[in-house]
Formats: C-alpha cells, sequence, structure tokens
C-alpha cells in the first residue's frame, strides 16, 4: 500500500499545454502514473500528449472522473487554479509553483478549511508512490518500491533521502514534498499521521529546515501517537536570524523556528535527528533494526 | 523587500495612519532649511537606512536650532551606519529625516502581519513601545495583546477597542486608534505587505496618536504587482551581488565566511552550508542555482562566487534529477573555462548519471576536484580553504 495515491488515481494536469506542465506531464506519463487529460482555457477540445484538454477543470473531472490534479500554473495564477480544483471536487491538490502571494494563499487556505480536500505545496516537488504514480518533478530513476516514508520541505533533500534509502535497499512506501512556503497545505504531522496508519511504512524520514513551528508540533505528534522509527534531519543551522534562504518559508523571525529548537524538540520526541544529510539512509536503516 | 522610513510614512499619511511633520533632505543645508519650514522648536534628524537600532549608534539626533541639524545632518550625510541588524560594513546614509518633535506621554508598539500558523493577518501590540518587541515578549508577555483576524469578517470594532482598551486608551483616542487601525489593514492588503511595525506609536500630552517610526516589508512574491512600491527600492541598501545575481535567475546571499558554495535546490543549500560549519569552515554564501541548471547559470554563479575576495575554495554540491549530472559536470568545465580561477573547486555530484559526471571531472584540470560524497565534499573544501588562508 501507499498514501494519498497509487497506480489507480486518475491526475489532471492544469497548465497542461505550457512548458513546465508539457515537459513533467511526458515524465509522468513515461513513469506510468495515469494521467488522464489537462487543463489550458481557451484550449478545450484539442489534444495534447495524446490526451484531451480541457477549458475547465469541471469539464476535465466530468469527462474523465480524476480525484487528483497537479498545477503548473505561472505564480500569479495558481491560487486561482488552486480554487479552481477545489470547486470541481479534485480531491488532492498537488501545486509545485513558486512564488503565489502569501495574502492570495490565505485567502485559499480559508476556502479550504470547510472541505475535505487536500492540497499538497505550492512550492513542492509533489507527491510519488514509486513504481505506481508520479505527481510532480521528482526524478523517478531514483526511486525505489520499499518501505519507507518521506516527507520533507525540501525538494533536493527529500532526493538526498531517496536516494540514501534506495542504497540502503529500504526504498519508499510514498514520498510528499509539502513545500519551502510559509503558507501552505499539508503539514508534517498530515502526512506522518498517515504514515502511521499505512501498512506498507515501515519507517518515516522527516526533513526540516528553520522558520515556523511545523517541526515543534510534529515532535508533540509523534511522542503520543508515532510507534514507528523516525529519522529527522533540520537545515538552516548556520542561517543568520531574518535572512530568507530560497524558501519564503526558511527565515527565523523574533527568536522562533530556529534549528536548534527543532532539533531539541524532535530528540525529546525519540526521533533520531541526524546532522548531516549524508546520514539519513544510513540512521534508518540502523532504527529499523533496533525495532 | 524594504522601504526606508520616510516612504514608510509617506504610504501612512496615504492611509490616514498620523504621522509627525518631516522632510526628507540629502544635504546639510536643506536641513536646516527643512526645520524653518516645518513647524516648533526642535527636531529629530533621522538617518535614513533599511535597518532598525539606528537609535544607539548615532542614527537618531537632536536639534534645538537650524545650525544644530544642518551638523547633525552633516554628520551622518555620506557615513555609513553599522546598527546590529546591518553587516560589519554598514549601511549608507544617503538621506536624513526631518521631523517635528512633540512632547510625548506615553509609547507603545503596534504591528501587523501574517501569522503562518493561524493562517490570519495577527496584530500585535504593547504597552510597553520604544523597546525590542522580542524582549518585551520574552520577558513581560503579559504586556503583549496578540488578536487574530477573521479572513471573512477582517478588522471588527472590538478587536480595535480590545487594544485600545490594553493601551488605557479613552474617548476620542479609541476613535484614532481604530481609524489608524483600519488604515492598517488597508495597506497590508492593498499593497500587499509582509508586516507593518509601528515602534513607537505614541501618545503625546495633548492626547494625540502618532506613528513616531514606520517599518514596512514586502512580500517578495507579491512585489511585481505593484509598480509604485518597486519604484521605492533603494538598491543602494542592498548587498550588489545578491542584486546581480537576482538578474540571473539566481537565488544569492552573501554570508561572512571563505568556502563559495554552489548548490542546486533551497534546502540542499542551507544544508551545504550547515555541514561546511560543522566541519570547522564558514560559508561565504548561500547560493541556489535552481532546478533547471544550465551552463550559462553555472558560469554566472562561478562569477559571483569569486567575485568575493574572502573565497578561499568553492564547493559544488549538485543532486542530479531531471537535469543530469554529466550535463552539469559539463556546465561546470565550461565555466571554469570562463571564469579563470585558480581556486580549488571541489565537486559533488549525486543522482542521475552521477559517475559519468565524476568521469568528465576527472583530470580536467589540477585545480577541480571530484569528492566521493558529501561529508568527504566539505571537510576538503574546509581543509583546502585554510591552506589557501
Amino acid at each position: 500500500m501507499s498514501i494519498l495515491i497509487n497506480k489507480e488515481t486518475k491526475v489532471i494536469c492544469q497548465g497542461f499545454t505550457g512548458k513546465q506542465g508539457t515537459f513533467h506531464a511526458k515524465h509522468a506519463l513515461a513513469y506510468g502514473t495515469q494521467l488522464v487529460g489537462g487543463v489550458t482555457p481557451g484550449r478545450g477540445g484539442e489534444e495534447h500528449l495524446g490526451l484531451p484538454v480541457f477549458n475547465t477543470v469541471i469539464d476535465a473531472v466530468a469527462a474523465t472522473e480524476a480525484t487528483a490534479s497537479v498545477i503548473y500554473v505561472p505564480p500569479f495564477f495558481a491560487a486561482d487554479a488552486i480554487l479552481e480544483a477545489l470547486a470541481a471536487g479534485i480531491k488532492l491538490i498537488v501545486c509545485i509553483t513558486e512564488g503565489i502571494p502569501v495574502l492570495q494563499m490565505l485567502k485559499v487556505k480559508a476556502a479550504m478549511a470547510s472541505t475535505d480536500a487536500l492540497l499538497i505545496g505550492p512550492n513542492c516537488p509533489g507527491i510519488i508512490t514509486p513504481d505506481a504514480c508520479k505527481i510532480g518533478i521528482m526524478p523517478g530513476s531514483i526511486h525505489q518500491a520499499g518501505s519507507i516514508g518521506i516527507v520533507s520541505r525540501s525538494g533536493t533533500l527529500t532526493y538526498e533521502a531517496v536516494h540514501q534509502t534506495t542504497l540502503a535497499g529500504l526504498g519508499q512506501s510514498t514520498c510528499v514534498g509539502i513545500g519551502g512556503d510559509p503558507i501552505h497545505g499539508m503539514t508534517f504531522i498530515d502526512v506522518i499521521s498517515r504514515f502511521q496508519a499505512d501498512d506498507a511504512t515501515q519507517g518515516i524520514i522527516m526533513v526540516g529546515e528553520i522558520g515556523g513551528s511545523e517541526e515543534e508540533e510534529a515532535a508533540e505528534y509523534i511522542k503520543a501517537h508515532v510507534t514507528k522509527p523516525v529519522v529527522a534531519y533540520i537545515t538552516g543551522l548556520t542561517v543568520p536570524a531574518g535572512k530568507r534562504m530560497g524558501h519564503a518559508g526558511a527565515i527565523v523571525t523574533g527568536g522562533k523556528g530556529t534549528a536548534i529548537g527543532k532539533v531539541s524538540a524532535l530528540e525529546a520526541a525519540g526521533v533520531t535527528v541526524v546532522n548531516s544529510p549524508s546520514l539519513m539512509g544510513e540512521a534508518m536503516k540502523n532504527a529499523l533494526l533496533t525495532v | 523587500m524594504n522601504i526606508h522610513e520616510f516612504q514608510a510614512k509617506q504610504l501612512f499619511k496615504d492611509y490616514k495612519i498620523p504621522v509627525p511633520h518631516s522632510l526628507v533632505v540629502d544635504s546639510a543645508e536643506r536641513a536646516a532649511e527643512a526645520t524653518s519650514e516645518l513647524a516648533g522648536d526642535s527636531w529629530v534628524i533621522k538617518a535614513q537606512v533599511h535597518a532598525g537600532g539606528r537609535g544607539k549608534v548615532g542614527g537618531v539626533k537632536f536639534a534645538k536650532t537650524p545650525e544644530e541639524a544642518s551638523s547633525c545632518a552633516k554628520q551622518m550625510l555620506g557615513k555609513s551606519l553599522v546598527t546590529k541588524q546591518t553587516g560589519s560594513a554598514g549601511l549608507p546614509i544617503n538621506s536624513v529625516l526631518i521631523e517635528q518633535t512633540y512632547p510625548i506621554k506615553r509609547e507603545f508598539y503596534l504591528s501587523l502581519l501574517v501569522d503562518r500558523h493561524s493562517e490570519r493577518l495577527c496584530f500585535i501590540s504593547s504597552i510597553a513601545g520604544g523597546m525590542d518587541i522580542e524582549a518585551v515578549a520574552a520577558e513581560t508577555p503579559e504586556k503583549i495583546t496578540t488578536l487574530f483576524l477573521d479572513p471573512a469578517a477582517g478588522l471588527q470594532g472590538h478587536h480595535c477597542r480590545q487594544v485600545a482598551f490594553s493601551l488605557n486608551l479613552q474617548g476620542d483616542q479609541i476613535k484614532s486608534l481604530s481609524k489608524l487601525m483600519q488604515g492598517m489593514v488597508q495597506l497590508f492588503l492593498d499593497k500587499d505587505a509582509s508586516q507593518i511595525e509601528i515602534n513607537p506609536l505614541v501618545e503625546t500630552e495633548m492626547g494625540d496618536l502618532f506613528a513616531l517610526d514606520a517599518k514596512i516589508n514586502f512580500d517578495d512574491n507579491a512585489i511585481a504587482l505593484h509598480k509604485d512600491i518597486v519604484e521605492l527600492r533603494d538598491l543602494r541598501q542592498e548587498d550588489e551581488k545578491e542584486n546581480i545575481a537576482k538578474q540571473f535567475d539566481l537565488n544569492y546571499i552573501t554570508l561572512e565566511g571563505n568556502i563559495g558554495c554552489m548548490v542546486n535546490g533551497a534546502g540542499l543549500a542551507m544544508a551545504t552550508m550547515d555541514l561546511v560549519k560543522l566541519k570547522g569552515g564558514i560559508p561565504a554564501n548561500f547560493l541556489d542555482v535552481g532546478g533547471g541548471t544550465t551552463i550559462e547559470k553555472v558560469t554566472e554563479a562561478f562569477k559571483l562566487i569569486v567575485s568575493d575576495k574572502n573565497v578561499k575554495a568553492v564547493l559544488v554540491n549538485i543532486f542530479g534529477g531531471i537535469v543530469q549530472c554529466d550535463v552539469i559536470a559539463q556546465g561546470i568545465i565550461g565555466a571554469l573555462e570562463q571564469v579563470k580561477t585558480d581556486l580549488p573547486v571541489i565537486v559533488r555530484l549525486e543522482g542521475a548519471h552521477a559517475e559519468e559526471g565524476r568521469a568528465l571531472l576527472h583530470n580536467v584540470a589540477p585545480n577541480i576536484i571530484p569528492a566521493e560524497d558529501l561529508d568527504h565534499a566539505a571537510e576538503t573544501a574546509v581543509k583546502l580553504a585554510g591552506v589557501g588562508a
């Protein structure tokens, strides 16, 4: 099994005929994802990559019964795209776009609060269940079906964790990039709780970074509810306060959200915290041996 | 993006947030003239730099005559101001704000920001103004009032009354504060601010409320939507290399160490900096070349890194995904042909086609050192930077 997506998941792509949408849709199809169509307003009725193009998400859902959507539209149109997917009844919305204004994301989150739809991202690599379904920009080739659930705020650090668990022979159940923006969809807890409930997941790797308090909240949750081994890596130890490092959410303000605070909260919750990104796979292997 | 105090106060005026009478000048002569154009018998002269903590380091001075105002301005203009919020080089003072003074009865704190936990706009106020709000929060949290705005209902009268009563305001002052808070919310929403801070908000002996200082930050993601705000940008207050990097779509931040870092991905770039520190070195920069790395980007990234004279070694850390490592290795070789440098360049390639990439880098040049893994790469960079120092 896996969490959130599997072989049966039908996916559409918003921003389908654009450069990014086209490029990553090709890779998703090659990976075996059930991509069933796409949306580009004004191009409804056309065919692209052998799949139907629709004007609206509602049309696409009616014709394809898709339950998931991946969004590759430019930042100033992306909030609208998320809300369109929400209005069309999409249950899993994966927004790759980086650079959405924060105030627009506040509106998106307020609109989502009264629904059961899930948002992954924005500013994230997406989600993958190896050998079943790839929704996003991650390189499929480094993944291997297996037993480790990975959740991360960073794209390339997710790939590091994936690569290491593949080399360690553990593989991955599902990998979720929750994104580097301060206002975003699924949190560490949302993903970790699903990994805890998933039979295929035997261990969990979480990759956090400075800013916000989600790692600290996850630590509380893990302490109370998670019985599977958890390995964590936290970046941003050397970042000066007040400096934004690439990710809009990676910033320490008012002495809150420091790497040290997160590391000690996780350690107090019994999580194995590694101090180098190259130790995640090995630490997971050792943690599984001692279970 | 940051703007100057005088620019923030102009925006405050536009949104009916009361500010003292003031004029911004860029010469000592104009400073003296400004005092006669402003009413009153004493003035404050404030250095206009993109940093707080000015008062403690001579960036805020008081004058009782036009001559004093002129001499204060002269002492500041053309100098660099080093505060606890600037780097050791400080920031240039290109203009000063001359402001009328008022007899002040009390000082408060008021700010509006996005609270990422509740995902709402949030007002923070305190009866202890004019000081470091983080210290107030740590030492006397009971003096701070925090309230959250519902995204649909927005700012309501009860919010304003709650702040007003917590500050012991009375009568018409409550109405004034309500208007001021409405102005802050409107300004925040209209211009995609990320923070508006008034510290201090003062109550004069006459009972009037004024924003004595003004700080506004804007959401970088939204800045392109606001041409009027973009025009307020003062490049002299920003890091030159960081601005060059932006032109090439590179994410670069200057730091104060001697190991240049070039990495793909923001998270991996931070992790690389952390690892350098863990191995006993100090990173010279944060640099994310992004996912779709091209030869051009790699070349510009190298130029930026080696333009920093403190750099003694360069650490390249790339996890090849969609862009494969052999392509990146060619990019690095091409870039180094253009950017002639003798600095040791330690390259760690991992991911798609990593072995092909490493093979390409083998024996290309004596200063290109392919690393076996990330730990080894960081160790080597720290060691070689030490040798060069």
